[in-house]
């Protein structure tokens, strides 16, 4: 670990993001609106999908109750900006990382005593315990969900309105504003990684007895990157909102949640990046699965089936130069292959 | 008042279940010099190492430190009042380099606040600390080498470069030893005695000939409680421990 | 005690039992192999699906139900030996993952066998009558027998891990993994063995649960969480805690909905509603914060 761990670790990595921040730029004068449409979902996913590695990988938790905060992200903007009555983004927005940040806060601060298991399980229940209230109560619309009004984009007295673009191009700014949204998730959270913080973290993901015995606070520097992880979170749910103009429970579900962290497994579980590279991959399976079959799920399904056996390091891993892995792979069947180098379990598990 | 303890146990218990693993211990730590446990397996000497650590807290008694009442205390706010401590197996982050380990130490008890969200190229000061401790050890010239491919005497070294870094006042060694040769054992013997100068220093040891060769001071334990406390020739004289622990083994 | 307040206790009690069939399987996965497993939740609506098929074809739930053990027997061994074996010691996000594709899996494979309609399962004719209780107030005998049921097999189950050879192997595993391996006992067979009757149990319960709450998608997921927290609150790899933390959660969820609707007149009555629909997990909230291994949790 010569410098900071998920983060390209020379120049050409950080060309190639900037590379492909440059195609997402130029992108939706290329190609037809549905994909624009496409792609701004996928960069929505990718913003849940970084927030939420920021726990993953950045500290070795796996909490199930990320998508929650997503969720309430997304339900902060229905509750201030119902149907019929827009708030301006720069309120809107705030307000929803906040609110997210303070669930976080409260589900984090109950939690983070318990590890392994018992912190899945936990994050799980608080998670479904969300998605409950929405859920089961009239509060926010109740199982169907409700429509709200697109939060306004608009900046110090300057308003602008999709509207007034031609008919094609009226996709763009929620392309625009998901894109500048998901590079500075990116930076942000490249920067906390790169800081003392981001060390800290990376050495409870190692050994957090040992970070205790150092002199670490480790249960409020888990509390932290738990908390800085819902905001993002709620920050992507709120790009949800301001995209499609509608909230259901779902949003909430612990499916969201796995489906973040399917991203991260597909995408690679060791850069930041991967979280990017993960969420379009996974937006590109479901679409192409569409495409063949109406059995999304199933091709989804299958596909991460294979990754969480075989992928163990996600695209992002993959060592296609060693072909030595595929030939061990063909003469030992009794185990499963293992396509991608990995550190022995132990050490990432001295954390239990 | 030279002599005041810096670390003490007043009847100190601990419990797993229905067995004690240290049981009414009464116990002080001089302020200065290398005060080595000792004790058969299963004496309890390393749960008595994780009271005193906070890592284990004490079901019944208390602990002071300079006087202060500090049993109870979570595990992490024992460096920063001053005490450290290395592990029995060795445990540093195989991953990181030696100087990344000992800067990661230094960092604990240093930076709070905003300073967190600083990288680490700007905190000069704790490379500065880290390389004061890495040098004391003596693993200088290994400073950018991973940890993972040190050799296992280094390794251990290195963990105490790490407890140094913090700059305590108490350092708690469970078997800094275990597992070294002949030349390592006498480099880390040098090192101790060094350390004992201006450290309080508690050593838990099973390498009879070193502890006597390197104690100023020495407890008993046998079955979680003190059989003898002194020093080295009057642990050696002592007929309670001779028959009780020393038994046949060779006593020098 | 007013009728009602009898039927909903009763209910609870019947609800608390299914739980605990779902609920033990769990624990002793988790407890026995080190396994997070968020599909079994789907077992339990295989199970379902199982005794409705069967009882559609055979029409006699008497038979539908053996063969849905059986099945889940079958299914919890061939998942054992051919997946969750290479995952015991993969890291808790490969274990998620591998489960959660093996829900989207179960639920798109029952979705073309069968479709997405909602079936019932008609109550045996034997066991469709109703119990006198007291003079105003009678209950369905078939709840009353599922109540038996769970209570038989929770005693079969007891007896098993209390009494036999492979129950102390699997107590003195889920305390202490290592021990199996220092005792030389062949570990595969008891993970095997824990598993498929892992397994089984969620298969039964979805099958005893077919005729109440009839056949649908996505049926076993609810179930799932609530389960989590049964487990949760139970204490890890604890079957004792496991039945009366089932039961504790089975009334709590059952009075929480059955008289959480009634709140919003009050004032507040949104609020109050909000959290007597949250009262399983405001439990499991106070158990963590004053016992954090659960109630009869013995390890960390």
């Amino acid at each position: 670990m010569s410098s900071s761990h998920m983060l390209p670790q020379s120049w050409i990595g950080w060309c190639a993001l900037a590379v492909g921040a440059l195609v997402l730029a130029i992108l939706p004068f290329y190609v037809p609106s549905y994909y624009v449409g496409l792609t701004t979902v996928a960069m929505i996913a990718a913003m849940l999908a970084l927030s939420v590695h920021l726990l993953v990988g950045g500290a070795g938790m796996v909490s199930l109750c990320h998508g929650a905060f997503y969720g309430v992200g997304a339900y902060t903007v229905f509750f201030l900006s119902p149907e019929g009555s827009p708030q301006p983004a720069w309120l809107t927005l705030p307000v929803a990382m906040l609110v997210s940040g303070l669930c976080a806060l409260v589900v984090g601060a109950l939690s983070i005593r318990t590890k392994g298991f018992f912190f899945l399980m936990v994050t799980l229940a608080f998670g479904q315990m969300l998605f409950t209230v929405l859920h089961d109560t009239k509060l926010g619309g109740g199982t169907d969900g409700a429509y709200l009004a697109k939060p306004i984009l608009s900046l110090f007295g300057y308003t602008f309105d999709p509207m007034s673009l031609p008919r094609s191009q009226r996709s763009f700014p929620a392309y625009y504003v998901a894109f500048g949204q998901l590079v500075v998730t990116y930076l942000v959270l490249a920067f906390l990684l790169r800081s003392l913080f981001g060390r800290v973290l990376h050495g409870i993901k190692l050994n957090e007895h040992r970070m205790e015995a150092l002199g670490y606070n480790t249960g409020f520097y888990k509390l932290g990157a738990f908390v800085i992880a819902g905001v993002f979170a709620g920050a992507a749910g709120h790009m949800w909102s301001l995209q499609s103009g509608f909230v259901n429970p779902e949003l909430l579900a612990w499916h969201k949640s796995a489906e973040a962290l399917l991203m991260i497994l597909l995408g690679g579980i060791n850069s930041l990046a991967g979280a990017i590279i993960g969420a379009f991959a996974f937006t590109a399976l479901g679409e192409a699965a569409l495409s063949l079959t109406d059995r999304k799920l199933l091709v989804q399904g299958l596909v991460v089936l294979l990754a969480v056996i075989v992928l163990r390091h996600g695209i992002a891993g993959i060592r296609l130069r060693d072909p030595r892995r595929w030939l061990q792979a063909l003469r030992s069947p009794g185990k499963w292959p293992n396509l991608s180098v990995r550190k022995p379990v132990q050490e990432a598990r001295q954390n239990d | 008042m030279i002599d005041q303890p810096i670390l003490q146990t007043e009847d100190v218990s601990r419990r797993f279940g229905g067995l004690f693993a240290v049981r009414n211990v009464t116990f002080a730590l001089a302020a200065r010099g290398l005060h080595a446990v000792i004790g058969p397996n299963g004496a309890g000497k390393s749960t008595f190492v994780n009271l005193l650590s906070g890592q284990v807290q004490p079901s019944a008694g208390r602990i002071l430190l300079r006087g202060q009442d500090v049993s109870g205390l979570p595990a992490w706010r024992f460096p920063h009042l001053g005490v450290t401590r290395s592990f029995q197996r060795t445990n540093i982050f195989k991953s990181f380099t030696v100087h990344e380990n000992v800067r990661l130490a230094a960092q604990a008890t240093r930076v709070f606040g905003k300073d967190m969200f600083s990288t680490v190229r700007r905190t000069a000061h704790l490379n500065d600390v880290a390389d004061r401790a890495i040098e004391r050890v003596g693993l200088a010239d290994q400073r950018q080498t991973i940890a993972g491919i040190l050799s296992h005497g280094a390794q251990r070294q290195l963990e105490i470069a790490m407890t140094l870094a913090i700059e305590p006042q108490v350092i708690l060694l469970d078997e800094p030893l275990a597992g070294m040769g002949q030349d390592e054992s006498e480099r880390m013997a040098a090192l101790m005695g060094g350390l004992a100068t201006d450290h309080a220093v508690l050593l838990i040891e099973h390498d009879m000939d070193f502890v006597f060769q390197v104690a100023d001071r020495m407890t008993v334990l046998v079955e979680g409680k003190i059989l003898a406390t002194g020093t080295p020739e009057e642990i050696r004289r002592n007929a309670a421990v001779q028959a009780a622990y020393l038994g046949d083994s060779d006593v020098h | 005690m007013s009728a009602a307040l009898l039927s909903q206790l009763l209910n609870g009690l019947q609800y608390g039992l299914l739980l605990f069939l779902i609920a033990s399987g769990l624990t002793l996965v988790f407890g026995v192999l080190g396994i997070i497993n968020l599909a079994h939740g789907s077992l339990f609506m295989i199970g379902a699906y199982i005794v409705f098929f069967v009882v559609s074809k055979v029409g006699s739930l008497w038979i539908a139900i053996p063969v849905a053990v059986i099945c889940g027997l079958a299914l919890g061994a061939l998942l054992e030996r051919f997946l969750f074996r290479h995952f015991y010691d993969r890291e808790h996000l490969d274990q998620v993952l591998l489960t959660f594709a093996l829900i989207l899996i179960f639920e798109e494979v029952r979705s073309l066998l069968v479709g997405n309609d909602f079936h019932s399962v008609p109550v045996p004719a034997i066991l469709d009558f109703s119990v006198p209780i007291t003079g105003t107030f009678s209950y369905a005998a078939y709840r009353l027998f599922v109540i038996a049921v769970c209570l038989a097999v929770a005693a079969v189950l007891f007896y098993w891990i209390e009494r036999t050879k492979m129950g102390a192997i699997i107590r003195a595993a889920a305390e202490k993994p290592e021990i199996v391996d220092i005792l030389g006992i062949d570990a595969r067979r008891v993970h095997l063995v824990v598993f498929a009757v892992g397994a089984a149990l969620a298969v039964m319960a979805g099958g005893l649960a077919a005729p109440l709450t009839s056949v649908y998608p996505n049926m076993g997921s609810g179930l799932l969480i609530i389960s989590f927290v049964v487990v949760v609150v139970g204490g890890l790899g604890s079957v004792s805690g496991a039945f009366w933390a089932a039961l504790l959660i089975g009334l709590i969820d059952t009075l929480g909905k059955a008289y959480g609707s009634s709140l919003v007149s009050l004032p507040l009555g949104q609020v109050l509603a909000a959290l007597a629909s949250m009262s399983v997990y405001i439990v499991m909230v106070a158990i963590l914060l004053f016992r954090p291994t659960g109630l009869f949790g013995r390890r960390a």
